[in-house]
Formats: structure tokens, sequence, C-alpha cells
């Protein structure tokens, strides 16, 4: 159709490729924006370091931490660091995608267990999870486990409240379809509740991701001798700020590709599903 | 004349909750016989639905019994499929998908189940579509779909709930000449919910008119019109047609 048109008319556009170009164009100039306003973050910090408005021994420099970068690169120890942290996340992610849906499962089943654990679960939700962390290192000691359980605190009870809302969310009319189908609580579950949330499922997960890294960076703070949360902490004890920037930097592109990375599989679910 | 096929005696059922308890249905009788078509019209709230939740088994009665008389002697409960008001296809299958939801649910996937599933599908013109999303589907067309979930377990009963209300009236009235014409073809025992008094004139063997809440049957009507064999439309056209109505009418809206 547009082609037909534009041999027909060439100078003038559709009001569809109109559109489209307003639309490309809103988009270009959001794109310009933000990196712009990404390089002039940097500069004015190069620059303000470099001419002595700020210390950069306190407040480093991206000319520093990218050196900072290249030499951890060099010796390793940037790949241990944020490897480790990296796994200790994702392992802690799916713990919490797994007990979360088995604890909503479990609440849905039972409307009695649910009445039953809803204050505590509240509670448990709303409490600040670090203040947790010295428990579990006395609990579990200094190591990896301690480091994971802290990681899947932060995020499950949030979690599992989600997931459960979401369960609850789905129409009662659905489920009286399955039953006049001849199907039990087990079918309802299966055909109706588990599907019908993979939306809240996502939108929750990818809160998730992000919650759990928190949780792993303040196991690491306390109780690690390796990972990117450790090395913030060791960095401001020894006053290296450029390994504490770094870190941070890093644990900023984690969690932007953390981010990503769940877009995409929404995407695709969506893609899979036509929804 | 054939036996009831179903028979309600005496049915009560009131929904409670801590404050009150609202009586839905109060000593409430009827019978259907085998193959027939019974419309049951009645005032917005006076508890049309339960009524077939309970024909459904999907509520007890309070009080009275169901009882049930096959014509082969047995016992057994017949199998009812129930169509609800909306089509609730669901959006994460395909069409097809859809109208075997039941099918997998009774794990009856079998040749025959799936053969008799594909015929539906032919005559309801929704072969090309089988793989297509529920959204890509006309409001007609989900509601054919619908009603192919529901007769995929070929219940011998069937109980429609409003299955036209969401519809807009053009749809309709060609969904309802085309779904009573297919059911009609079939030979099953139908009660059909309706609050269109030309809808249930126009499809039924008899209308049972029920009071305001807590619902009874106030009156039976048995609909005979002279164009026997003619669509739900042309019946419209029927000479008692009128006169049904506003008896019906009449009956409905008196003592309110």
């Amino acid at each position: 159709m547009i082609n037909e048109n534009r041999k027909n008319k060439p100078s003038e556009l559709s009001a569809q490729e109109v559109y489209i170009q307003n639309h490309r164009k809103k988009h270009h100039l959001v794109t310009c924006w933000r990196i712009m306003i990404f390089l002039g973050f940097l500069t004015l910090w190069e620059l303000s370091a470099g001419l002595g408005w700020i210390d950069s021994f306190f407040f480093s420099s991206p000319s520093r931490v990218i050196s900072c970068f290249i030499d951890m690169a060099l010796d390793g120890s940037l790949f241990l660091h944020t490897g480790i942290t990296l796994w200790e996340t994702i392992f802690s992610f799916l713990l919490v995608f797994v007990i979360s849906i088995a604890a909503a499962t479990l609440l849905w089943a039972s409307s009695k267990l649910s009445d039953i654990l809803e204050p505590y679960l509240v509670i448990l939700n709303s409490l600040p999870k670090s203040a947790l962390a010295p428990l579990f290192i006395v609990w579990l000691g200094t190591g990896t486990t301690t480091i994971i359980v802290a990681g899947i605190s932060v995020a499950v009870f949030g979690s599992i409240i989600s997931f459960y809302t979401g369960f609850k969310q789905v129409d009662p009319e659905k489920i009286t379809l399955i039953y006049t189908l001849g199907g039990h609580k087990k079918e309802v579950f299966t055909k109706v509740i588990l599907p019908g949330s993979i939306p809240i499922m996502l939108s929750t997960t990818k809160v998730n991701i992000g919650l759990a890294l928190v949780g792993v960076i303040i196991g690491e703070f306390l109780a690690a001798r390796r990972g990117l949360g450790y090395l913030i902490i060791y960095g401001s004890q020894v006053f290296q700020l450029n390994l504490v920037i770094t870190s941070i930097t890093i644990l900023c592109i984690i969690a932007f590709g953390f981010y990503k990375g769940i877009q995409v599989l929404e995407h695709q679910m969506k893609v899979r599903m036509k929804m | 004349m054939p036996n009831n096929l179903i028979e309600l005696n005496n049915i009560s059922y009131a929904y409670h909750n801590l404050h009150s308890e609202t009586p839905a249905l109060q000593d409430l009788s009827f019978g259907v016989k085998e193959g027939e078509f019974v419309a049951i019209v009645g005032p917005s709230g006076c508890g049309k639905s339960t009524l077939l939740s309970l024909i459904a088994g999907l509520l007890k009665p309070e009080a009275g019994t169901i009882t049930i008389n096959n014509p082969d002697g047995s016992l057994h409960y017949p199998k009812v499929g129930l169509m609800l008001q909306r089509d609730h296809l669901f959006e994460w299958r395909t069409v097809y998908k859809n109208v075997i939801l039941g099918l997998e649910i009774n794990h009856l996937l079998t040749p025959h189940h799936l053969d008799y599933v594909h015929r539906l599908l032919q005559d309801y013109d929704l072969e090309q579509f089988k793989d297509k999303r529920p959204s890509e589907l006309s409001g007609g067309m989900k509601q054919r779909a619908a009603l192919i979930r529901t007769l995929a377990l070929e219940p011998e009963l069937l109980l429609l709930d409003e299955p036209f209300s969401a519809l807009d009236y053009q749809t309709r009235l060609m969904v309802s000449a085309d779904i009573c014409r297919l059911i009609r073809k079939s030979g099953k025992t139908v009660i059909l919910i309706t609050h269109d008094l030309s809808e249930a004139i126009s499809l039924s063997d008899r209308v049972l008119v029920l009071s305001k809440r807590p619902a009874r049957v106030k009156e039976e009507v048995p609909i005979r019109l002279t164009l026997p064999d003619a669509s739900p439309l042309a019946a419209r056209h029927a000479p008692e047609f009128q006169g049904y109505f506003s008896y019906i009418w009449e009956v409905l809206t008196n003592d309110q």
C-alpha cells in the first residue's frame, strides 16, 4: 500500500508515513538527550577533577575509573569479583522465583493458610532486610550461603505477595468455566491461574532481580572476601575511591543488563503468546 | 410423552454473609423433557444464574431435590454443558486449543472426540480460524467457539446462561439464530436463560417465567408457533408471536 502511494505521489507523504516519521523523530530526540546527558555528566566530572574544583582523591574521575577498570581487567580481579556477584545474584533470584511460586501456590490452594499467614507476610515484607544480615552471619557464618540467603530475604516476601495477588486477580468466571468443563482445583491452577498470571510474574521478576542484587551486595558488605560489595567496602576503608566508583559503575552495568535481559524475555513471551 | 429428563422439586437456595441471608430461590419446581428446549425468563437479579449453577452441579441446593430420569433407566447425572454469558476464551491459547480445553481436562483427547471437534469447527465455519488467537475473531465467532468448547464433551443437557447478551443486537440476532439451528439439529435438551422475551419465544418450546427474588416459577407458557421449521428470525413474524410476547410481558410485570 505504502509503496504504491509512493509511486503515485512521489513528493507527498501519506498520513501513515508522516505518523511514522514523527514517531521516529521523537524516538531519536529521546536517544540523543540520553546520550548527551551521559556525556555531559562525564565531561563535567572529568573537567572539575582536572581543574581542581573537586578533589579527585575523594571523587575520582572518569579517566581514573577507566584506568582502574583496565588494571582490574588485566590482573583478572574484575572478572573474579563481577563473576561472583553475578553468580550469587542469579542464584538468589532463581531461588526467589521457585520459592515464591511454591509459596503463592500453597496460599492460593488454602484460603485458611493465607488468612493465617497474611499478617506475618506483611510484617516480613516491610521489615528492612539489611537488619537481618548480621543475624544470618551469626547463624550461617561468613560465606556464600549467607550472601545468597541475604539476596533471597530482600526479594522473597514481596515476590510471594505479588504472585499470590496475581493468582487471586484471575477472573472468577474463568475459574467457574473450568469447573463447568468438569475440572477440579488442580486444572483451575494449571489451565487458568498459572498461564493467566504470566504478565504479573514477569513484572514481578523485573523487580526481583534488582532486589536480589541489593540483597547480595548487603551480604557482601558484611560477610565476603570477594565480590563487588566486598570491593566497595574494602575500597572505602583503604580510601581507594577509584575502586569504589569502578565497582559501582560495574553494578550499574549489571543492573542494566538484567533489566534488558528480562525485557527481552518478556518481549519473547508476548510474541510467543501473541499478547 | 417422554418423561422429564431432569426434575427440580421444591428447590431453595440462599446466599449468606455475616450480616444477612439473601434468598435467591424458594420452593422452585419444574421439569424438562428430553430433547426439549426450555427458555427461562425473569426480572433481572432474580436468581436465574443461580438456578443454572444448581442444575450444573456447581452449587448444592439447601433444600429440595434434583431428580434425574435417564431414558435408559440408569441413575447417572446427565453430562451437563454450561455456556456462560461471556465466551472466556483464553488469549494464551489458539482457538483450537481453546475448544479442546474440556477434552484436555477430562483426558479425552481421543480420535473420536477430536474428530467430533473437527466436524463442529467445519460446521461452524471456524476451520480456517483454528490457529488464530481469540482476539482475532469477531464476537459471533468467539461465541461459536465457546459453544464448540461446550459441545466437545457431548453433554446430554445444555445450559445456556444468556449466551448472546454480550453481543451487539445485529450480531446477536444472527448468532442466536445460527446457534439455535445447530443445537436443534443435534436434538439436545436445552435450558436457556435470557432476559430477551423475543429470543425466548422464538427459540424455545416452553417459556418459564420466574418471579422476582426469591424466585419461583410463576407461569409456564408452552410455545406453539405456526412456522414449525422456520428459523428463529422468521419465528418473530409468526402470527402468535405478538400474543405470546404480550402475555409473558404481562405475567412478568404484574404484582411487582
